[in-house]
């Protein structure tokens, strides 16, 4: 039945074939002459492929054998990342042209990273979850180090590289081992073989080790070390690309792995999880406070969210799948609005990234400074904004999982971080001023990223837009 | 109006809304267009709130006026007030108008300032009527921001700091609370409070990392929730963040923090501490009651020896606040009463003193108490009407400040009698920090060379004074108007809290120090 199997991967196999026709196609005519029109076409592909996969398909299919799954799971995670990930290309082609670094290759090379994010979340299978692990990974290792003459960026793409080796390869001593003592590679299979309780050294270590190399790259502590780096020296839309969409497929993945492959085994994980959380919430909330560039802070600020994140890993429950998603999903676009900020802050064209830079912005841009506010607020978790109602969820989750101490502690985090967020707006609303230190104006799509990320942050206090039904429905075909 | 309480709320915010979005230009019109507004807008909300008062039914217990509509995550969006939460509204639309009034003189950016005012009025009246655990806590911490931005921006000298501390004290003070709620979300399975304040929630004893818990579950609630209020309060020792607040904050901003802000405390202390884990309060009422007889003593003492005026009086708003917790936790009828009425008469007096402060403030742009003396003989009509909130600020009869104090002992004199004999002591402290204070301001020759051309108060002024005069003067002989309308909610408080413990049984177990 090979062609009912296409017919379920069909959105991944028309970004695939999209991306590489795109790299033929731009190679024997304009070259980087083309290169904004594929940003355009990419970024409409991939949110008409976040309409497809939103809309349609209200039930569980597998294709392969098992080894891809497309479920209320995947396709959630599927359109949080599709149109991220669209946004940030979106956002990137101004100042990609800017600095004279729009190569056709960049809008080619997110397309298949975003591909691959695609099989990670959908992976029913330790190959399936490799293949598209790597592909994901090996096309961010080349845009981090777009800058070529950069040696930041180098270093960057460099660092990526070799850490990200580094957990690839304990992601596939664990996936072997777990293969040596359950016989498959099917999470299916793993999963009737690893049972509370009865779960053999062989496939403990193996699932230790597969964890660590997820936790390296949703950057959990103690796997963080290459986050701030990356983060500094990459171009900041490809930081921007790296805040969002992989967040949410190494997330999306993590669950999937402890969920379909290791369910039955809630407390062998839980506990992990449950300190890679702890540590990732202070070690993010503390690291942050010495930060004055704003590319390390938000590094270090989505470290701690990842933390936050987790904790709804940890509790092993629906529920608390259905918290990590809303939680991702919120995150996410609180990111797309702050690195809309961020992108926008230059001087005479040559990106600002110290946050010293922003005395009295407000006094300037009090349009700009207010939306930033709001999302400051919201990443602290402040309420009435949208990023409370995340970390109330992971909290709810984490307390009704018998985890309180881990509650009492993010909560603990949480004031530590309010910290560094309120510097910023320190400096935006009652700084030095140094107004004279930033151009006005940027471009209007970055504005409209930005207030539209507000708006939402606000807004989203009526409903959230919806997004706990579907989470609720995703949550729900992982776990049963 | 079947959705009055929503309309008093989101007025201001409306209106903040549409300052936001349509004043344009940075001229003087349109700095007055924003004040104007924002007065039309603060005074509307208040004639509003006046149906509420007239709608209210002492009589009923039960919460009033209820809206509800269903929300995310199986909350609600439910409002409503009963006899102790309406006079916190009307309080607050009150105070509000005034607050405005007296910041006419604002010159940097005057359309923030409003905007900031009217979202916390909002935000304060949603604390007072919202009756979903976590729309309260929204609703409670969300003050924060405009709060923090209003001391950020407008405050004195040492303004960064003192809005750092305001933000991350409260802050870290509410989280531990929000635990706490999710936890009696996750027990009871709903966020409604009416609902809550019929369950019960646990009481036997247990142990946490080897600490024996007497109260159990009911304790370690009531401590979380405690860790929130007594910071907003503020208790002794939490207290620290409030002079440094106050003291940087401008004039209107102390005057909200004084007069509405701190009241969240003791209103949470009402209506979640209390009815809702009474086995709890029970346990933990001897903390409460020498915190706050050490509160009331030393904060007066410390008020002694400052000299900058803003600072005493906020060292004695910790004092008064000393007799509003202790009479809570009396938990008798006298107690709260005198509790409930503390609060409403210190937010007229304290308000009235900053507002004192702030007049003489923009005058000569000191706060230091040496600058000044003498004031009586340019400023005849100020030394009047600062001697009249001197004296309620001291409890002198005839004045609202009296009755509160006088209940409160009342009520803490039946449970305790040797905190009744340290709190009383205060009353003496309170008297001394104060006259000195007024003493040496108002009284004495006219020696300053830089006082020889001050003015005294402009109608506008005056005009500001006026309600507060007329307010304390009315609670100080007649407290029966407020008294009538809290008594029977109270009452239903207090036969509950006893009914509750009587069942609980704690038997010789109320030792509340052997939790530490």
């Amino acid at each position: 039945m090979i062609s009912a199997d296409l017919n379920i991967i069909l959105p991944e196999i028309v970004l695939a074939v999209f991306a590489m026709l795109a790299l033929v196609g731009a190679v024997y005519t304009g070259k980087d002459k083309v290169a904004p029109l594929l940003v355009w076409a990419s970024a409409a592909l991939m949110l008409l492929m976040a309409i497809w996969i939103g809309t349609t398909g209200a039930d569980t299919r597998i294709a392969f054998s098992g080894m891809f799954i497309d479920d209320a799971f995947s396709r959630f995670a599927k359109v949080v990342i599709l149109v991220s990930a669209a946004a940030v290309l979106l956002m990137s082609e101004g100042y990609m042209a800017r600095h004279k670094l729009l190569r056709f290759e960049y809008p080619v090379l997110v397309l298949l990273s975003v591909v691959g994010m695609m099989v990670m979340v959908s992976a029913g299978d330790l190959i399936s979850l490799y293949m598209g692990l790597e592909l994901h990974s090996l096309a961010l290792y080349v845009v981090a180090a777009l800058r070529r003459d950069s040696e930041r960026s180098t270093e960057a793409g460099l660092k990526y590289f070799v850490l990200g080796a580094l957990s690839s390869g304990l992601l596939l001593y664990g996936a072997s081992l777990t293969y040596g003592y359950a016989g498959t590679t099917l999470f299916s299979g793993v999963i009737a073989a690893a049972t509370e309780g009865h779960l053999s050294i062989g496939l403990l270590i193996g699932l230790v080790l597969m964890m660590s190399g997820l936790a390296f790259k949703v950057s959990a502590v103690p796997f963080h070390m290459w986050t701030p780096d990356v983060y500094e020296g990459s171009p900041t839309p490809v930081t921007a690309f790296f805040a969002t969409a992989p967040k949410v497929a190494a997330m999306g993945l993590f669950a999937r792995l402890l969920f379909d492959a290791f369910g039955g085994a809630v407390a062998d994980w839980s506990q992990v999880v449950a300190l890679l959380s702890l540590l990732s919430m202070f070690l993010g909330s503390v690291a942050a406070i010495g930060q004055r560039n704003i590319k390390r802070l938000m590094a270090y600020s989505s470290i701690t969210h990842m933390g936050y994140a987790l904790m709804g890993l940890a509790s092993g429950t629906e529920f608390g799948v259905q918290a990590m998603l809303v939680y991702m999903a919120i995150y996410v676009t609180m990111n797309v609005g702050t690195f809309a900020f961020i992108l926008s802050m230059s001087r005479d064209g040559q990106p600002v990234t110290d946050i010293g830079a922003l005395g009295m912005y407000s006094k300037k841009e009090p349009a700009r400074a207010l939306a930033m506010l709001v999302l400051l607020f919201s990443l602290a978790g402040v309420p009435p904004l949208v990023g409370f109602f995340g970390k109330l969820y992971v909290l709810q989750a984490a307390y009704a999982a018998g985890l309180a101490w881990l509650a009492v502690a993010g909560v603990i985090a949480s004031v530590i971080g309010a910290f560094y967020y309120l510097r910023i707006v320190f400096y935006m609303y009652f700084g030095d001023d140094r107004s004279d230190d930033l151009d006005a104006g940027g471009s209007p799509v970055l504005w409209g990223f930005l207030v539209l990320s507000a708006v939402l942050m606000v807004a989203g206090v009526v409903n959230l837009f919806g997004v706990e039904g579907a989470a609720a429905a995703a949550a729900a075909t992982l776990v049963n | 109006m079947d959705n009055l309480l929503s309309i008093v709320t989101f007025l201001p915010a409306l209106a903040a809304l549409i300052l936001a979005l349509f004043l344009r230009g940075g001229d003087a019109a349109a700095d007055r267009n924003a004040k104007w507004l924002a007065m039309i807008a603060s005074s509307a909300t208040f004639v509003i709130s006046l149906f509420i008062l007239f709608q209210f039914d002492p009589s009923n217990t039960d919460f009033q006026m209820v809206e509800e509509g269903s929300w995310i995550m199986g909350l609600n969006y439910k409002m409503g007030v009963d006899g102790i939460s309406v006079l916190f509204v009307m309080l607050t639309t009150f105070i509000m108008p005034l607050t405005i009034l007296s910041s006419w003189g604002v010159k940097t950016r005057v359309k923030e300032y409003m905007i900031a005012f009217l979202m916390l009025e909002t935000l304060m009246l949603g604390v007072f009527m919202a009756l979903d655990l976590v729309l309260f806590y929204m609703f409670f911490e969300a003050g924060l921001i405009p709060m923090f931005l209003i001391i950020g921006i407008w405050g004195g000298q040492n303004r960064i700091y003192a809005s750092f501390k305001f933000f991350l004290y409260t802050f870290l003070g509410s989280v531990l609370m929000l635990v706490a709620m999710v936890a009696m979300y996750v027990d009871a399975g709903t966020t409604d409070i009416p609902t809550l304040l019929r369950h019960e929630f646990a009481f036997a004893d247990f142990s946490v990392l080897g600490i024996h818990v007497v109260g159990g579950m009911q304790t370690m609630l009531w401590l979380a929730f405690f860790a929130s209020f007594a910071v907003k309060m503020p208790m002794w020792p939490v207290h620290t963040w409030l002079p440094d607040a106050h003291v940087q904050a401008p004039t209107a901003g102390s005057v909200v923090l004084a007069a509405i802000l701190l009241k969240m405390g003791g209103y949470g202390f009402l209506r979640f501490s209390l009815p809702m884990f009474p086995v709890g309060s029970e346990v933990m009422a001897p903390l409460v009651f020498w915190m706050s007889a050490i509160a009331i003593v030393y904060t007066s003492l410390v008020a002694l020896v400052q000299e900058d005026m803003k600072k005493l009086i906020a060292y004695s708003s910790v004092a008064h606040m000393g007799y509003v917790t202790m009479g809570i936790f009396a938990a008798n009828q006298q107690g709260v009463d005198g509790a409930i009425f503390q609060m409403l008469s210190h937010g007229f007096v304290s308000g009235a003193l900053f507002l004192c402060v702030g007049v003489i403030y923009d005058r000569m742009h000191t706060r230091e108490i040496d600058a000044y003396g003498g004031l009586v003989n340019r400023m005849p009509a100020y030394a009047l009407i600062f001697m009249l909130f001197t004296m309620a600020n001291v409890g002198l009869p005839g004045t609202s400040g009296f009755v509160g104090e006088f209940l409160t002992l009342m009520g803490i004199f039946q449970v305790n009698t040797w905190v009744a004999f340290v709190a009383a002591s205060g009353v003496i402290f309170s008297a001394a920090y104060a006259l000195w204070l007024y003493r040496r301001v108002v009284f004495g020759d006219l020696i300053k060379e830089s006082l020889k051309t001050i003015q005294d108060m402009t109608s506008r002024e005056k005009w500001i004074f006026a309600p507060l005069v007329v307010m304390t003067l009315w609670l100080g002989v007649y407290p029966a108007a407020a008294l009538d309308i809290i008594g029977p909610s109270v009452e239903a408080l207090v036969d509950n809290y006893d009914t509750a413990v009587a069942a609980a049984d704690l038997g010789g177990a109320t030792v509340a120090e052997a939790n530490h």
